[in-house]
């Protein structure tokens, strides 16, 4: 394509020229996000004259997009095939790109499911074009399942806040949109959700979300009619009509729910599934089967991601008015040296949204 | 800043020094030195390439790495893991001025938590292992590469390996939660963990396929699924390799699934049947194999769904198993093929690129033309949901010119795959074995990041050098560096 090649030449010229003023940038998508990691600065270099789906070939289960396409544009286009981004990401805002749903790496309520089916965005990235603080274009992976051939890159973006490069294009594995979706309400303490939740976890049943909050565990189920009948008679609970529970769901993942609301600090915490109730904030909602949890509290940042250290996992400032104590848990010496490395290799001069991952790059 | 290591040969008294700082470390019995000792450990599974290392080390313990990585680096030493030896791209081939580390007594289960679902275990544990020690919970660890008996874990994040079910529940990086590993420059590190995600970059990703040049994996912890309920596998004859290669397409396009979607050739169908006796139809120009899992009712609706597409895509037989005896039936023939092919020729050399899978049958065309141009037999068995492609051509390893054409012949393959959008690997790693394929499919400023994030993890260069990446050096020799733009990369660098 001549014009997308002539607007990551205008990029590539952008980022030499920032280099050599050591002037940073801020990569900017719709900018839905800006609220996620350390606050931005620099100069906004924006995404979105990096428009359109290059390929789509739904045979192969395989869409490639520039990273300045919106991502309700992208849903849209596999949805008029009957298929499906798995990792169900939110947008948190109209203007929500491709590029910045990799880049800022998060997934929706269909990660709960228990085998590969679904999972994080990672899991879905087969490729893509980088273009590095050197004003380089790379190219990664590419358009098939299977590929071993160098290191891969690409997946790794998946949540690299622009840290590495601007992500211009990226191949995603798609899935079908299953034919059947129900949600079952079960009246449960928190305890008992987190013990159910993991039991059912490790049975072969079609769970594609869980969310558990003000004494209320949601199960949704997905796949072939008969699976999920046959799911629905072995768990019992309670149906909700399909089109209430589908706007429940998107309204989980696009933190319009009223848990979401108010000015207290939100935590996201990140544990595995069997940790037991957090014993700390003022309210807690609970998803991926125990996994993820969301956690209102003013509490100071050292102490809140101590304790969620000793159950194993780690605890993001997502929305807060303060992020002075540093979005994202801090890394241990010897993986901060390795990350320092990396950013050295791809943006020797430190140009691309620095300080949005660590402060310290 | 020159870092990669080059043939630097370690002098009599370093010699001396690092044998004698080994024997300190572990104890004489746990070092090998002699050629009898070592030449087990010369070669893995691509035998093409032979080298003995100038020892053979056996750590017990991840506290053992540490020092022995720590003595190799000031000795400036190269050191190789090694797993199981099963690898089929030279990951493993020792250097002669290296040591070899090999993980065969790193073999614990180091625990197993059904509620969580995960289990932890040493870098030498097979694969199978795992699933057998999960069993007892109605779990299991889904990526079952036809080596699993005998591949080591460690092996398989080294080289994301697959299995006949990794369609339907992933590679093994999508099934690796955590790994813990020693670098060259002596840390301890963890990447990924028991919660879904870590902060930071996702290095985990990085380190999954990484052909051992990262870090010394040390631990692995894996996610486990439960075991299906029940599953069902169709066999089905096609007369043309197109039409089952548009069926594989027709069955996705068709939103289904499959837990395993193979596909052998007649060839590769009739080398396995007198072994494996999986009664697959000899006549049938190709096999496709389909699975269903799930419970009882879904597998039923998904076996007539699959079997209807079939049908339309012009299927001249359908078997579908009977029993859970038939579909193991059904599944020992594929999984037979290497061992059919070592039995039907003195040689066979295994190819594993990877295409879009609506090529498939335009590309088994092109390997039977390919076939009579270097006269040489090339049975196909396909991991086709994924389009993986595994043409064994059988040669003969004692004949200089069948070993020249066999190589050549699978060039050709490799060319191809690459010219209809795929890649030389899809789950064998380029090792030593596909360097000068890897040049083809990368242009020099990606090869030079894959460079500089080897630096970022090694910045001495010692850990398992020269695998996997060529240097521009060897791509601009072969004049094959992939040229990006119309503009031939580096035209001012030498060529010899
Ligand atoms: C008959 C046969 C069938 C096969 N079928 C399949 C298949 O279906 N799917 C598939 O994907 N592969 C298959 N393979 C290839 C092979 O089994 C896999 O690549 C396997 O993962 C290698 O494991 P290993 O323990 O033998 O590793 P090795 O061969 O010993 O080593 C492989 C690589 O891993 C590195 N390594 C090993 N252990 C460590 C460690 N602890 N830390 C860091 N690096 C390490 C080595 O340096 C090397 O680069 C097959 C091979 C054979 C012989």
């Amino acid at each position: 394509m001549n014009d997308a090649g002539a607007v990551v030449d205008e990029l590539a010229e952008r980022i030499r020229a920032a280099a050599a003023a050591r002037t940073p940038l801020e990569i900017r998508g719709g900018g839905t996000k800006a609220f996620y990691g350390n606050p931005p600065a620099g100069e906004p270099f924006p995404t979105t004259g990096l428009a359109g789906a290059v390929a789509y070939e739904p045979s192969e289960l395989v869409v490639t997009v520039r990273a300045g396409t919106p991502l309700a544009e992208l849903e849209a286009l596999l949805a008029s095939r009957d298929q499906m981004l798995a990792f169900e990401p939110p947008h948190f805002g109209a203007g929500a790109t491709v590029g910045g749903c990799v880049a800022a790496g998060l997934a929706g309520p269909r990660r709960a499911s228990a085998g590969f089916a679904y999972g994080g965005v990672r899991d879905f990235v087969l490729g893509a074009k980088l273009l590095d603080g050197r004003g380089r274009t790379l190219s990664f992976g590419g358009t098939v399942m299977k590929n071993v051939a160098g290191y891969d890159v690409s997946r790794a973006l998946a949540g690299s806040l622009g840290v590495l490069g601007v992500i211009l294009e990226v191949s995603l594995k798609v899935l079908p949109r299953p034919p059947v979706e129900t949600t079952l309400v079960f009246e449960f303490d928190e305890a008992t959700a987190l013990a159910r939740a993991c039991a059912w976890g490790a049975r072969p049943l079609p769970i594609s979300a869980t969310a558990w909050h003000d004494g209320c565990l949601r199960l949704r189920l997905s796949g072939a009619p008969a699976a999920v009948g046959a799911a629905r008679r072995v768990l019992g609970g309670e149906a909700i009509s399909t089109p209430a529970d589908a706007s429940y769901w998107r309204q989980l993942r696009e933190q319009q729910l009223p848990f979401f609301a108010g000015a207290t600090a939100l935590w996201r915490v990140a544990v595995p599934p069997t940790a037991p109730p957090l014993e700390f904030g003022d309210a807690t909602l609970i998803e991926w089967g125990g996994a993820q949890r969301w956690v209102r509290t003013a509490a100071p940042a050292e102490r809140v991601r101590e304790r969620v250290a000793r159950l194993g996992g780690h605890a993001t400032l997502f929305r807060a008015q303060d992020r002075s104590s540093g979005a994202f848990t801090p890394l241990a010496p010897a993986l901060l040296a390795i990350h320092r490395r990396l950013k050295a290799e791809f943006d020797p001069a430190g140009v691309l949204n620095p300080g949005r991952l660590y402060a310290e790059f | 800043m020159a870092t990669a290591h080059d043939g630097r040969t370690a002098g009599h008294d370093s010699r001396r020094e690092l044998l004698d700082g080994l024997r300190a470390l572990l104890g004489a019995a746990r070092v090998l030195v002699e050629p009898e000792d070592t030449r087990p450990y010369e070669c893995d599974g691509l035998t093409l390439f032979r080298q003995l290392p100038m020892a053979v080390v056996l750590p017990e313990s991840e506290g053992e790495i540490v020092a022995i990585v720590a003595l190799c680096r000031r000795l400036q030493v190269p050191v190789v893991p090694r797993g199981a030896g099963t690898g089929l791209s030279g990951g493993a081939l020792p250097r002669g001025d290296g040591v070899l580390l090999s993980t065969a007594k790193l073999d614990r289960l180091l625990a197993l938590d059904p509620l969580a679902r995960t289990a932890t275990v040493q870098p030498g544990v097979r694969n199978l292992a795992i699933s057998e020690a999960a069993a007892a919970h109605g779990l299991l660890y889904a990526p079952d590469p036809s080596s699993q008996v005998a591949c080591t874990i460690g092996g398989n994040v080294a080289e994301n390996s697959g299995g006949v079910h990794c369609l339907k529940y992933g590679l093994t990086v999508h099934n690796v939660l955590r790994v813990r590993g020693v670098t060259m420059d002596g840390e301890i590190v963890e990447l990924g963990g028991h919660a879904p995600d870590a902060p930071g970059l996702d290095l985990l990703a990085l380190a999954i396929g990484s052909e051992g040049m990262l870090l010394v994996v040390t631990e692995v912890t894996v996610r486990l699924v439960p075991v299906p309920q029940f599953a069902r596998c169709i066999v089905a004859s096609f007369p043309d390799v197109e039409s089952a290669g548009n069926a594989v397409a027709a069955l996705i396009a068709a939103g289904l699934v499959p837990a395993g979607l193979e596909m052998l050739d007649r060839a590769a169908a009739r080398l396995v049947e007198p072994h494996a006796k999986a009664g697959y139809d000899l006549d049938a120009a190709a096999v496709l194999l389909c699975e269903s899992d799930g419970t009882p009712v879904e597998v039923e609706e998904e076996i007539a769904r699959m079997s209807a597409v079939l049908r339309e895509a012009g299927a001249t037989r359908l078997q579908v198993s009977r029993d859970e005896a038939e579909r193991q039936r059904f599944w020992a023939g594929r999984k037979n093929a290497f061992p059919a092919a070592g039995r039907a020729a003195p040689a066979y050399y295994c190819m594993d690129g990877t295409i879009p899978r609506r090529h498939l049958g335009a590309m088994l065309k092109s390997i039977q033309a390919l076939e009579a141009k270097y006269d040489l037999r090339v049975p196909n068995v396909f991991h086709a949901g994924d389009g993986n492609l595994h043409p064994l051509i059988l040669f003969d390893d004692a004949d200089p010119d069948s070993v020249r054409r066999a190589e050549a012949l699978g060039d050709e393959i490799l060319a191809e795959c690459v010219r209809l959008g795929g890649t030389v690997t899809g789950e064998h790693g380029v090792g030593v074995e596909k360097l000068d394929a890897a040049c083809a499919q990368f242009d020099a400023d990606t090869l030079d990041a894959f460079r500089s994030i080897k630096r970022a993890f090694d910045p001495t260069g010692l850990l398992n050098p020269g695998k996997a990446i060529p240097t521009l050096h060897r791509c601009a020799e072969l004049g094959r560096l992939r040229v990006s733009g119309g503009v031939p990369p580096f035209p001012d660098l030498p060529r010899f």
